[in-house]
C-alpha cells in the first residue's frame, strides 16, 4: 500500500477523550449512583474444593437493611463464555472449586450492611480433596472438579502436526530441546469491575458494567436470566484497565441483574481488590517442551511444542487459551514443519483466562530464549541469525495462517541500531548484558467466539444540518483509545476535526454490535467499518456539494472542515454547508459499515484459532546489569520497536506499547499470581499468596527504565489505513529479552518467570560449582496428549484440510511422553 | 470497598487530654496518627478498638527541638521527619530510613511514632478476613497456630519498621507518658522478640517523643531491602552508626537489622569493630555477624534464604557508605532511585 499524506491519522494528539479523564470527569461503572439504589455484596467459599451441604440465610434475610438474599438455587442456569464451556454458575448451588467461589449474595441498603449480613449466612461444607497443580490434575483424575472435559481433570488436550516433525528434527544438523516455566500473573486494572443493574419500570434490564466485551456478556446475560435479548441491554461504561480481565461475563453481573429485576430496585456491586484476585481470568501458568531442529544454513527446520496448562477451576476461555499456546509460533521465523501438543486441566484455583497476548507470550519466551540458546551454541548472532530466517510476506505458514506484511526485519535492524547492539555486545563490563527478542500477534482474531456469518464490526454514522457526526459503534474504550480511533478514522474520511466527532460506544441498546475489546481487533476491524461508513456519508456530501460548486464529485476535496474543488481552492463551501445541502438533496442522512474478516486458507478442525486479518511484530533489546554478590537484577535500558503498519495517533500507540513494555517486564521479574498450600497433614487450605495490591508485586513507576520507542510502518492493506493493532504485541518480546540479557550478564540461564535474584544466586552457585548454571523446570511429565491431527503444510501439497483417519501415520512414543 | 468497623472517636488537643481519655477508655481504646497502616488493618479486622483516639490535633507531638541532641515529636510526619535539616545533617541512617518509606502521599500522613510503634507483619495476618477464614486464622488474630512454623509457640509475625532500626542504631531514647507517669527508655528496650506482644509499651501509654543524642564523631547509614522502589515495607533493614576517631579507628560501633526477628535486632559482633579501622576485613567479618544472627521467614515477599544470604552484603553496603566510599551507583540500584532527590 503506498503511504498518503494523511491530516488527521499518524498526527500526534491530546485523546478525544483525554480531557474528561485527567480531569477525575469520566463516569466508570462505580461512580454510576441512581435513586433507590441498593449494594450488593458475595460470600465466597473458603474451602478450595468442597461440596455445600446446606446454607441457611434465615438470619441474613432478617438483618436491618438487608432486602434479600440470594443462593445458587435462585440460578438455575449455567453459564461460561465460550459456548464449550457453560460450566459456571453465578452463585455455587453445590460445587465450589476454589477460595473465593461465590456461593450467596445479601443486598442490603449499603455495602456496610450487606457486609454483616454475610456474616450471617450458615454454610456447612462437605471438604473435597484439594487438587493444587497441573502435575496433581493428571495424577489425580478423582475427585474431578468437572464432571466434563477430556478425563479426569483434564479440561483440554489438543495436538496437531503440519508435516513429520520427528523426521525433520532427525534429518536436521542440530536439535536443542529445552523445558520452560511461565509463571501464572493477573491483569492488575486499577479499576475494580463494578456492576449496575437497574429494571426499566417494564420489566426490562439496564446493565452499566465494566466489560471489554458488551455484545457477549448482552448475549450470555440474556441467556442466564433466560430473558429476550431485545429485554435486556448492556452499557460497557469506560474501563480503568481490562488487558483480558473484563472480558469474562462474570458471575456479580448477573447476580445484581437478578437482584434488580426481582426487587424493582437499582443494584450495584463493585468488587474490592481481594475479589478481583479471585475473579482471574489472568495469564495461565504454562510449563513448556520445545524441541527444535537446526539445518546447516542456520534455519529452522521443524519444531515440537508440548504445553501443560494450569486453568484453574473454571473453562473461562481456557479451551481458546490452549489453543494459542501453540497457534502463533509459526508467524515470525520460517518454519517448514510444526507440531504441537496442549493441555488444560482443572485446579483448585480462581479460573485462568485472557490476559494481555492471550496463551502466546508463554511459548513466546520459551521460543525466543531457546532462538537466544541456538545462536550461542552455532556462534551466530542472535540478531543476524533471526534476520536470516524471518517468514517471508504474503505466504501461509506450516499452520495455514496467512501472514501479509511483516515488518519484523526492519524492527530488528532499528532496535539493533539504537542499542548499540553490533558495537556493545560481549564488550560490556562484567555483569552487564544486552539480550534481544521478538514477538508478533494477532490484529483481531478471525473468528469470534461463537459461530456465525455475521460481521464482526459496525458502525453507525448520523450527521445532520449542525454539522454534527455522531458514530456509534459497540466498541469499548478500555483505556486503549478506542474512542480517539473511531474518531480519528471518521475524521480524516470527512475532513473535519477529530473533535468534531462524537462517539457512541459500547451500547448494546444503541450501538451496532462489535465484538468488544479484546484480541487487538479494534483499530481493523471498527476501522475498516468507520472507513466504510464514512465512504457512504462522503458519497452523498460530494454529491450535493458538487452540485453547488458546479464539479464532479470526484474532484472535490474534504479537508480542514471545508469541501473544496481539487482545480480551484476557491470553490469551497463549509463541511456544515455540505451536510445541509446533504441533508435538502437526500433526506436524513447516515449510513452504516461492516466488517468481516477475510476467510482463513486453514480447513482443518482448531484451524478457527490463529488466523487473523494481520499480524504484528515486535523486536525489543533489554540492556540488564546483575549484581553477582546479590543477584540483584537492575534493567538499564528497552530498545523497542514495532511493526503497527501505520500510526492512528502516535501519542496513544507509544502509550500502548510502554504501556505492554511495562506489563512485560512486571511479568519478566516479579508479578506472580501464586498460592499457598498449608502443610495437607494439618489443613486442605490452597490460598491466594498475596491477594493485594501491596503485596502483588508490580513494577512501580521508580523501577521503569528508560524506554526508547520506534514505531516502524509499513501499511497493511487488510487494514485502515494499514493500522495494526499495538496493544498486546509489544508485551511478547521483553519476558524472553530480559532472560537473554541476563544470561548475557552474568551467564546463566533463568528458564522461568519471573527471574528473581534468588533465582539468579541459585544458578551462579550451580556455576561455581561447575553444574549446570541454569535454573529452571528440570522435567516435563508425561501427558496422555491423543495422537496429532495430521494435516500437510503448504508446501507437501496440503489442502488446508486434516488427513483423512485411515492415513495418519501411527503415533510415536517419544512424541507423547519424556 | 472493604469497609471500617464501627467505632468512637475522640479528637483531643494535649497529650495530657489523650492520657486521660486513653487511660479512662481501657484496653479497647488505640491511638490513631497518620492511620496508614491502622486503618487498612481496621478493615481486615486485625484490630478492632472500639474506641480511638486521634494524636493529630496534638500540636505538642509536633514539634521537634536542637540542643544537646534532637527531640523528634511522635506526631511528626514522616516528611516533616525527612525535612527536617538536623536530621540529613547529622543523622543520616534516619533521613535515609524515613526517606524510603512507602511513598510520599503515606509519607505526609504517616507519623514517626506511627512507624516506632508499627504493628508487626506477616502474610499469613496481612489478610482479609476472608482470607483469614479460609485457612483458619493464626495465633496473632482469631486463631491457634503460628502458620510461618507450626511448631513455634510464638508468634513470628516480622518487624517491619524502617525508622527503628536507624533510631537504635543512633542511641535513641523513646518517651512515654501515660495519665499518671512519664517515662523514658532506650528505644532498643521498647521492643520484644514476639509478634504479638512486640511493644513493651503499655496500652495506655502513648510514645510522645524520641531523642537522639549529640551526633559529634557518629556517621550513619541505613540500607533497605524491598522488590520496588516505593510501597513496600522492609524485607531486610540494616541500620549502622559508627564513631570514629580522627585518625579513623573506630571508637564506637552498633549495627540495627530490622525485618529479620519480631523486634529490631541489635548485632552486638558491631562492637568487635572497636579498635580496628574500617576496612574490607573488618566489614566483612561484622556482614558475616550480622548475617548469621538473621533469622528471615517465609511470611514476606522474596526468597527467605536469599533474604537472609544477602545480609552481609548489605551490612557492607552501610558500613562502607559510612567509611566514605562513594556508594551513590549501589544505592541508586538498591533503591531504584536517587535517594537524594526524595526529600
Amino acid at each position: 500500500m503506498t503511504k498518503k499524506r494523511f491530516e488527521t491519522i499518524g498526527k500526534p494528539r491530546r485523546r478525544v477523550d483525554g480531557r474528561a479523564k485527567v480531569t477525575g470527569q469520566t463516569r466508570f461503572a462505580d461512580d454510576i449512583v441512581l435513586p433507590r439504589m441498593l449494594h450488593c455484596k458475595l460470600l465466597r467459599s473458603p474451602h478450595p474444593h468442597a461440596l455445600i451441604e446446606s446454607i441457611n440465610i434465615a438470619r441474613a434475610e432478617q438483618h436491618p437493611g438487608v432486602h434479600l438474599v440470594l443462593t445458587g438455587k435462585d440460578f438455575p442456569v449455567p453459564f461460561g463464555i465460550l459456548p464449550v464451556s457453560q460450566d459456571e454458575y453465578p452463585l455455587a448451588p453445590r460445587h465450589v472449586r476454589y477460595v473465593g467461589d461465590p456461593i450467596a449474595a445479601v443486598i442490603a441498603k449499603d455495602e456496610q450492611v450487606a457486609t454483616e449480613a454475610l456474616e450471617l449466612i450458615e454454610v456447612r461444607y462437605q471438604p473435597l480433596e484439594t487438587i493444587a497443580s497441573p502435575e496433581e490434575a493428571l495424577a489425580k483424575p478423582e475427585p474431578r472438579i468437572h464432571d466434563y472435559g477430556e478425563q479426569g481433570n483434564i479440561h483440554r488436550l489438543q495436538a496437531f502436526e503440519f508435516g513429520d516433525v520427528d523426521e525433520a528434527l532427525e534429518n536436521s544438523a542440530h536439535v536443542f530441546e529445552d523445558v520452560f516455566f511461565f509463571e501464572g500473573n493477573t491483569h492488575l486494572p486499577i479499576e475494580q469491575h463494578a456492576a449496575v443493574a437497574a429494571p426499566d419500570g417494564e420489566g426490562k434490564l439496564v446493565l452499566w458494567s465494566s466489560t471489554q466485551v458488551p455484545h457477549y456478556i448482552h448475549r450470555a446475560l440474556a441467556k442466564a436470566l433466560q430473558m429476550s435479548p431485545a429485554h435486556v441491554r448492556v452499557i460497557a461504561c469506560p474501563n480503568g484497565g481490562g488487558f483480558g480481565g473484563k472480558c469474562d461475563l462474570h458471575n456479580h453481573e448477573i447476580v445484581v441483574s437478578r437482584a434488580a429485576l426481582r426487587l424493582g430496585r437499582p443494584v450495584k456491586l463493585c468488587l474490592n481488590r481481594e475479589e478481583v484476585f479471585y475473579m482471574h481470568r489472568g495469564r495461565h501458568p504454562v510449563l513448556m517442551k520445545m524441541r527444535t531442529g537446526v539445518g546447516q544454513d542456520g534455519k529452522l527446520t521443524g519444531m515440537h511444542v508440548q504445553t501443560l496448562l494450569d486453568g484453574g477451576g473454571y473453562g473461562s476461555y481456557g479451551t481458546a487459551s490452549t489453543f494459542y499456546t501453540g497457534a502463533l509460533q509459526t508467524v515470525t521465523y520460517e518454519l517448514p514443519r510444526y507440531k504441537f501438543d496442549a493441555c488444560r486441566t482443572f485446579t483448585n484455583k480462581p479460573p485462568c483466562g485472557p490476559k494481555r497476548g492471550h496463551g502466546t507470550p508463554q511459548p513466546r519466551f520459551g521460543q525466543e530464549v531457546q532462538l537466544d540458546k541456538i545462536a550461542e551454541k552455532l556462534g551466530l548472532d542472535p540478531a543476524a541469525f533471526r534476520l536470516n530466517m524471518i517468514a517471508k510476506p504474503d505466504t501461509l505458514t506450516a499452520n495455514w495462517l496467512k501472514i501479509g506484511t511483516i515488518g519484523l526485519a526492519e524492527c530488528i535492524r532499528q532496535v539493533v541500531e539504537r542499542s548499540g547492539w553490533n558495537e556493545r555486545r560481549g564488550k560490556m563490563p562484567p555483569g552487564r548484558g544486552l539480550g534481544l527478542a521478538c514477538g508478533a500477534y494477532l490484529c483481531g482474531a478471525g473468528l469470534p467466539i461463537y459461530w456465525n456469518k455475521m460481521p464482526q464490526s459496525g458502525v453507525q454514522l448520523l450527521l445532520d444540518r449542525s454539522g454534527q457526526v455522531t458514530v456509534f459503534c459497540g466498541a469499548t474504550e478500555i483505556g486503549q483509545g478506542s474512542d480517539d480511533v473511531l474518531a480519528a478514522i471518521v475524521a480524516e474520511v470527512l475532513g473535519i476535526d477529530p473533535y468534531e466527532v462524537r462517539c457512541l460506544t459500547g451500547d448494546t441498546g444503541l450501538t451496532p454490535v462489535d465484538l468488544g475489546s479484546y484480541s487487538s481487533r479494534v483499530t481493523v476491524m471498527m476501522g475498516n467499518a468507520a472507513i466504510q461508513a464514512a465512504n457512504k456519508v462522503r458519497a452523498q456530501l460530494a454529491q450535493a456539494a458538487a452540485e453547488q460548486l458546479e464539479v464532479l464529485p470526484d474532484q472535490l476535496a474534504f479537508a480542514r472542515g471545508r469541501v473544496f474543488a481539487l482545480q480551484d481552492a476557491n470553490r469551497s463551501m463549509t463541511f456544515r454547508e455540505a451536510v445541509e445541502y446533504a441533508e435538502a438533496k437526500f433526506g436524513t442522512l447516515g449510513a452504516v459499515g461492516s466488517y468481516t474478516p477475510p476467510r482463513s486458507p486453514g480447513r482443518y478442525k482448531g484451524a478457527g484459532v490463529g488466523p487473523s486479518p494481520a499480524y504484528s511484530y515486535t523486536a525489543c533489546v533489554v540492556e540488564a546489569e546483575v549484581d553477582e554478590a546479590t543477584g540483584w537484577i537492575t534493567i538499564a535500558k528497552i530498545w523497542t520497536a514495532h511493526d503497527i503498519g501505520q500510526t492512528i495517533n502516535p501519542v496513544l500507540a507509544r502509550g500502548q506499547v510502554e504501556g505492554s513494555v511495562y506489563m512485560g517486564l512486571g511479568e519478566a521479574l516479579m508479578e506472580e499470581q501464586v498460592f499457598r498450600r498449608l502443610p495437607p497433614k494439618m489443613s486442605g487450605a490452597l490460598v491466594h499468596k498475596i491477594p493485594s495490591l501491596l503485596e502483588y508485586k508490580s513494577i512501580t513507576s521508580l523501577d521503569m527504565p528508560e524506554m526508547d520507542t520506534v514505531l516502524v510502518e509499513d501499511p497493511d492493506p487488510n487494514c485502515p489505513f494499514g493500522a495494526k493493532e499495538v496493544g498486546q504485541g509489544p508485551l511478547l518480546p521483553v519476558p524472553p529479552a530480559v532472560a537473554n540479557a541476563v544470561y548475557a550478564a552474568i551467564g546463566v540461564r533463568i528458564d522461568e518467570l519471573p527471574i528473581t535474584p534468588d533465582k539468579v544466586l541459585r544458578a551462579l552457585e550451580k556455576k561455581a560449582q561447575g553444574e549446570a548454571p541454569r535454573v529452571g523446570p528440570e522435567r516435563f511429565p508425561a501427558v496422555p496428549y491423543p495422537a496429532p491431527l495430521q494435516v500437510a503444510p503448504p508446501w507437501e501439497g496440503g489442502d488446508g484440510k486434516e488427513a483423512p483417519d485411515g492415513t495418519r501415520r501411527p503415533r510415536r512414543k517419544e512424541a507423547v511422553a519424556s | 470497598m472493604m469497609r471500617l468497623p464501627w467505632f468512637r472517636f475522640h479528637a483531643p488537643t494535649s497529650i495530657a487530654e489523650a492520657a486521660r481519655i486513653l487511660a479512662a477508655e481501657g484496653p479497647e481504646a488505640m491511638l490513631i496518627a497518620g492511620g496508614t497502616d491502622l486503618l487498612p488493618n481496621m478493615k481486615r479486622r486485625h484490630q478492632t478498638p472500639k474506641t480511638l483516639v486521634s494524636l493529630r490535633h496534638v500540636q505538642e507531638l509536633r514539634r521537634s527541638a536542637n540542643g544537646a541532641g534532637l527531640a523528634l515529636g511522635a506526631g511528626m510526619t514522616l516528611s516533616q521527619v525527612v525535612a527536617t535539616p538536623a536530621v540529613r545533617a547529622q543523622y543520616a541512617a534516619l533521613w535515609e530510613a524515613a526517606a524510603q518509606i512507602a511513598t510520599p502521599h503515606l509519607r505526609n500522613m504517616g507519623t514517626l511514632g506511627g512507624n516506632v510503634c508499627l504493628d508487626t507483619r506477616c502474610t499469613y495476618y496481612n489478610q482479609n478476613h476472608e482470607w483469614r477464614k479460609a485457612i483458619d486464622f493464626c495465633m496473632k488474630k482469631d486463631g491457634e497456630i503460628c502458620w510461618v512454623a507450626t511448631a513455634s509457640k510464638r508468634c513470628l509475625a516480622m518487624s517491619s519498621t524502617d525508622t527503628a532500626p536507624a533510631l537504635i542504631a543512633l542511641g535513641a531514647i523513646a518517651r512515654l507518658v501515660s495519665a499518671d507517669a512519664e517515662r523514658e527508655v532506650a528505644l532498643a528496650d521498647l521492643y520484644r522478640n514476639d509478634g504479638i506482644d512486640y511493644l513493651t509499651r503499655r496500652a495506655d501509654e502513648i510514645v510522645t517523643e524520641v531523642r537522639l543524642p549529640e551526633s559529634a564523631g557518629w556517621s550513619s547509614s541505613y540500607w533497605k531491602l524491598r522488590r520496588r522502589g516505593a510501597f513496600d515495607f522492609p524485607v531486610l533493614g540494616v541500620a549502622a552508626a559508627v564513631k570514629r576517631a580522627k585518625d579513623g579507628t573506630v571508637e564506637d560501633a552498633r549495627i540495627v537489622l530490622g525485618a529479620v526477628a519480631s523486634r529490631p535486632l541489635v548485632i552486638d559482633a558491631a562492637k568487635k569493630l572497636v579498635g580496628k579501622k574500617l576496612d574490607d576485613d573488618a566489614i566483612a567479618a561484622a556482614g558475616a555477624a550480622a548475617a548469621s544472627r538473621a533469622k528471615p521467614m517465609d511470611n514476606a515477599d522474596l526468597d527467605l534464604y536469599w533474604r537472609k544470604g544477602v545480609v552481609s552484603a548489605f551490612v557492607g553496603y552501610a558500613l562502607k557508605q559510612i567509611r566514605g566510599d562513594n556508594m551513590r551507583a549501589t544505592r541508586t540500584r538498591v533503591a531504584r532511585h536517587e535517594l537524594r532527590e526524595v526529600a
